[in-house]
């Protein structure tokens, strides 16, 4: 079959680490070709290369049999590259047609001729089924609709050879189906996708053949009719992969984290969480199911002391906390992995070690009397990193920024349950790590239970949800639907409740 | 300090000397012999290079919390009417007197600037709008007050000539610079910097301003509190300002003139800009604007080139400092460009050494 994509032998390093080390890949066109690899093994830089955003120290790019010097971006798009990347790139108080035109604004008599872009962009949104509005602003519309623009993006510029790095890790399970359905039309209309992704469940039903990667080298190409999961989760992580945790029965003792009537405005001045109620006990963990966008981030943010509740009050260990400062509540055994990490996990300018002490810096013994103990610091951060595998190429030291996606994930994770709370909120725990990674999380997470702590987690996955909760905690419309024991419900009934079902009897 | 940026700016400075008919190989000599030539010019080169670098401290301090801080000459002009004030009306030994006008120039100064950092804290005022207006009101209090408390003996315009006691001129380090304006302001600074360097690389206070700089929501869910940050960012840098304004006003000069916003305070963006916003890269900065800003003259009295070349000069360099991440990313490219094309011909030398073998 003809290739469109051949990268021989690229070599790409960075200062202490080889990201991709004498790597080739190999795409054919119109097919689905999945990238697998672990957190940090090179995926995001490879496929940086082909987009001109990196250059490689050596190894030779083919487009369609004929060799090209990617440059930048610019030349990518002329040959027909575009890329969706792990974390969005889009202007927020832009619209839809202002950022997908941003660079090429068609110009007519001297002015930007959005009529025709929005045209244009209507058209191609119709005969790929991506229901996107031009006129909409950016920051007002789902992470979702900012994917399908991104998608746009591509589209807009006549892109044939489309990467998605990591698109499903931030959508909801009803949105990844959709985006599937989107990458079937995509493929029909000629065109080529590599897709970068942790799921191997979502390889399995789209992806025609799927490169392995590991450290920066191929571990192989296979097809993905020829293989299982179990198998690539192998291929992947060198070793096999425990699917199934070992969880011992809970042994809830007293409430820590008490919810009553809490009612809280978002960001449009609505009510978004409206009389909501829930207790947290010590040595379980619950698990709040919804679609995203139900009421999931009012309510984090008012616990962690974010947003002002409107109405109602939050109990830590019977103290009432509703007004206290969100340090108060740290220093009362809060701690929480957000649901944007570049947002509200990190800083992405300081190292890793600055960013592992993000929250107790000001205290002894990382500072005394107001000076900080950078070797104190250090060594604490060469802890965390080394019980989280957190890589990077220039370990503590390094940049946040320059850490791959998932190992930044890895990072905060560390730095939230190193701290040893009392109460975890845990917002999307595991949002683009790899089937290793997860495992390892997912059984830190029920160390902290085991250990008499409370762990309230929100999760967009179901199975994340059913896999680790005690008990379920339904969210829909900003209300409460019930709570339901984990041994005792399944996928079904918590779908069921997911879309706003009552169920009677309440656990 | 984006050297990038200084040599840019003096290419374009030769290219300006040229175009007017000059040689630029007289001018750039004679330009930092008028800043460097003797022990006096020196002298005036730091003596100008002082307050230049409290407002460049001031700016980049403000910046390292993520706020723009265009205050600076309204936050010199109060740091010198209160450092004025004091000098004009104790009549205290030398030591406590300029003890007492340093600490008052601080405080001045770093009340002066909360009060934009206030308005940002809890009602959102952008901090470029309220520190400019600042400014103004900065500038018509000293147009009121000083006539009416603290008026010379001949002029309506300017104030008193503050006593020897209060100067921060002392006369062994004049004679030590043979009769220049160098004063204790230069000392002064040299400690500030080290203090500000030590506040930012080690402290948990630097660590907390510079969080809130870098993403100020992170900062607030990991319990910073980010409205205190700004307040006290900005009261620090109206601090910083507040000394320049002392060093200024009763160290270079010797009396407050009305009407008159200092340019070092603005200067002092183009300072922490060039300087990278690092304390040390400010001092730099503010000692090469130094030189350039004593050396016109003379340069201007030696050759035909008008001293307006060493503004342009300056403006130029000011410009590509700011552009100059642009700069240095080009850069990167044409130095990676010259080495692949170094490696494709080794590699074909190579090639064609060991013909037919693999790749
Ligand atoms: N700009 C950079 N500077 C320094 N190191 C970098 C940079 N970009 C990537 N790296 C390093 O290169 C390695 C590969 O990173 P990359 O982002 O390609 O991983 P990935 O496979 O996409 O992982 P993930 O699944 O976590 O997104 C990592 O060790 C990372 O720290
Ligand atoms: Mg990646």
């Amino acid at each position: 079959m003809e290739l469109i994509v051949e990268m021989n032998n690229i070599r790409k390093s960075f200062p202490g680490v080889v990201a991709c080390d004498d790597i080739t890949f190999k795409v054919r066109k119109g097919e689905i070709h999945a990238l697998l690899g672990e957190n940090g093994a090179g995926k995001s830089t490879l496929m940086n290369i082909l987009f001109g955003l990196y250059q490689q120290d050596q190894g030779d790019i083919l487009l369609r049999g004929k060799k090209v010097n990617i440059a930048n971006p610019n030349v990518a798009n002329n040959l027909g590259i575009g890329m969706v990347h792990q974390h969005f790139k889009l202007v927020h108080n832009f619209t839809v047609t202002e950022n997908i035109i941003l660079g090429i604004e068609p110009i007519r008599a001297l002015m930007v001729d959005t009529r025709s872009a929005s045209a244009r962009i209507e058209d191609l949104s119709e005969r790929y089924g991506l229901n996107v509005d031009p006129e909409a602003k950016i920051e007002d519309v789902s992470v979702g609709m900012q994917q399908r623009v991104e998608i746009l993006k591509m589209l807009y510029r006549d892109a044939e050879i489309l990467i998605f790095d990591e698109p499903t890790a931030v959508l909801t399970p009803q949105e990844v189906q959709d985006l599937i359905k989107i990458m079937h039309n995509l493929i029909e209309e000629g065109k080529t996708i590599i897709l970068i992704t942790h799921k191997l469940r979502e390889i399995m039903a789209v992806a025609d053949r799927c490169t392995v990667i590991r450290w920066g080298k191929v571990v192989g190409t296979v097809n993905v009719s020829d293989t299982s999961e179990e198998k690539l989760a192998e291929m992947m992580v060198g070793r096999k992969v425990l699917f199934d945790l070992n969880k011992i029965e809970a042994h809830p003792a007293e409430e820590i984290l008490k919810i009553e009537n809490l009612s809280v405005r978002n960001s449009n001045g609505m009510l978004g969480l409206k009389n909501f109620s829930l207790g947290v006990r010590c040595g379980e963990i619950v698990g709040l199911a919804g679609v995203d966008g139900n009421g999931q981030t009012e309510l984090v943010e008012t616990i962690i002391g974010l947003r002002k509740p409107e109405n109602g009050r939050i109990f830590l260990k019977g103290q009432d906390i509703s007004s206290l400062s969100t340090r108060k509540r740290i220093e009362t055994g809060m701690a929480h992995i957000p649901e944007d990490r570049h947002k509200h996990g990190l800083i992405l300018d300081y190292t890793v070690q600055e960013n592992l002490i993000l929250k107790n810096y000001y205290f002894e013994p990382f500072s005394r009397n107001g000076l900080i103990d950078w070797d104190y610091v250090y060594a604490h951060a060469e802890k965390v990193i080394n019980d989280f595998d957190v890589r990077s190429g220039q370990g503590v030291e390094a940049s946040a920024r320059s850490l791959s996606g998932g190992n930044q994930q890895k990072a905060i994770v560390g730095r939230e349950i190193d701290g040893n709370p009392n109460l975890l909120v845990a917002v999307q725990p595991t949002r683009g790590l790899d089937v290793g990674a997860i495992e390892y999380i997912h059984q830190r997470l029920l160390e902290q239970r085991d250990q008499g702590k409370a762990v309230f987690m929100i999760s967009l996955e179901l199975d994340e949800i059913l896999d680790l909760s005690d008990r379920i905690a339904v969210i829909y419309n900003g209300e409460l639907v019930g709570v339901v024991n984990a041994s005792e419900t399944n996928e079904n009934e918590i779908g069921l409740m997911m879309a706003g079902g009552k169920r009677g009897a309440v656990a | 300090m984006s050297v990038f940026a200084v040599i840019l700016g003096l290419i374009a400075g030769a290219i300006l000397m040229i175009a007017t008919g000059n040689n630029p190989l007289d001018g750039f000599y004679f330009l930092f012999r008028g800043g460097l030539m003797n022990i006096e010019r020196v002298g005036n080169t730091l003596a100008t290079a002082t307050p230049l670098i409290f407002a460049g401290l001031s700016v980049a301090f403000a910046f390292k919390t993520g706020l723009f801080n265009i205050g600076g000459a309204g936050q010199m002009l109060i740091g010198g009417l209160c450092a004025t004030a004091i000098g004009l009306t104790f009549d205290w030994p030398k030591p406590i007197l300029l003890a007492v006008i340093i600490i008052a120039a601080l405080i001045g100064g770093a009340l002066w600037a909360s009060l934009p950092g206030l308005l940002k804290a809890k009602f959102n005022v952008h901090e470029v709008v309220s520190t400019i207006m600042m400014n103004w009101i900065a500038y018509w209090i000293i147009f009121y007050i000083v006539p009416q408390y603290f008026k010379g003996p001949f002029l309506e315009t300017e104030s008193q000539r503050i006593p020897a006691a209060a100067s921060l001129k002392v006369p062994w380090l004049t004679s030590l610079f043979s009769g220049s304006f160098i004063n204790l302001g230069f000392f002064l600074a040299i400690i500030v910097v080290v203090i500000s360097a030590f506040i930012l690389e080690r402290t948990t206070l630097g660590y907390e301003l510079k969080a809130v700089g870098y993403n100020r929501d992170a900062a607030g869910a990991a319990g910073i509190n980010v409205n205190r940050n700004v307040i006290l960012s900005m009261a620090i840098a109206g601090a910083l300002a507040g000394l320049g304004g002392a060093t200024f006003y009763v160290g270079f000069a010797s009396n407050m003139q009305i009407g008159v916003l200092p340019a070092q305070g603005f200067d002092g963006i183009a300072v922490a800009l060039l300087g990278a916003n690092s304390p040390w890269g400010v001092f730099a900065a503010a000692i090469f604007f130094g030189i350039l800003h004593t050396g016109k003259g003379f340069m201007n009295a030696m050759t035909a080139i008008p001293p307006e070349i060493a503004d342009t000069i300056i403006a130029t360099i000011i410009y590509f400092a700011a552009t100059s991440v642009l700069i240095e990313r080009n850069w990167d490219k044409l130095l990676k460009f010259n080495r692949d094309n170094l490696l494709r011909r080794k590699k074909k030398e190579s090639l064609e050494v060991e013909a037919g073998g693999d790749q």
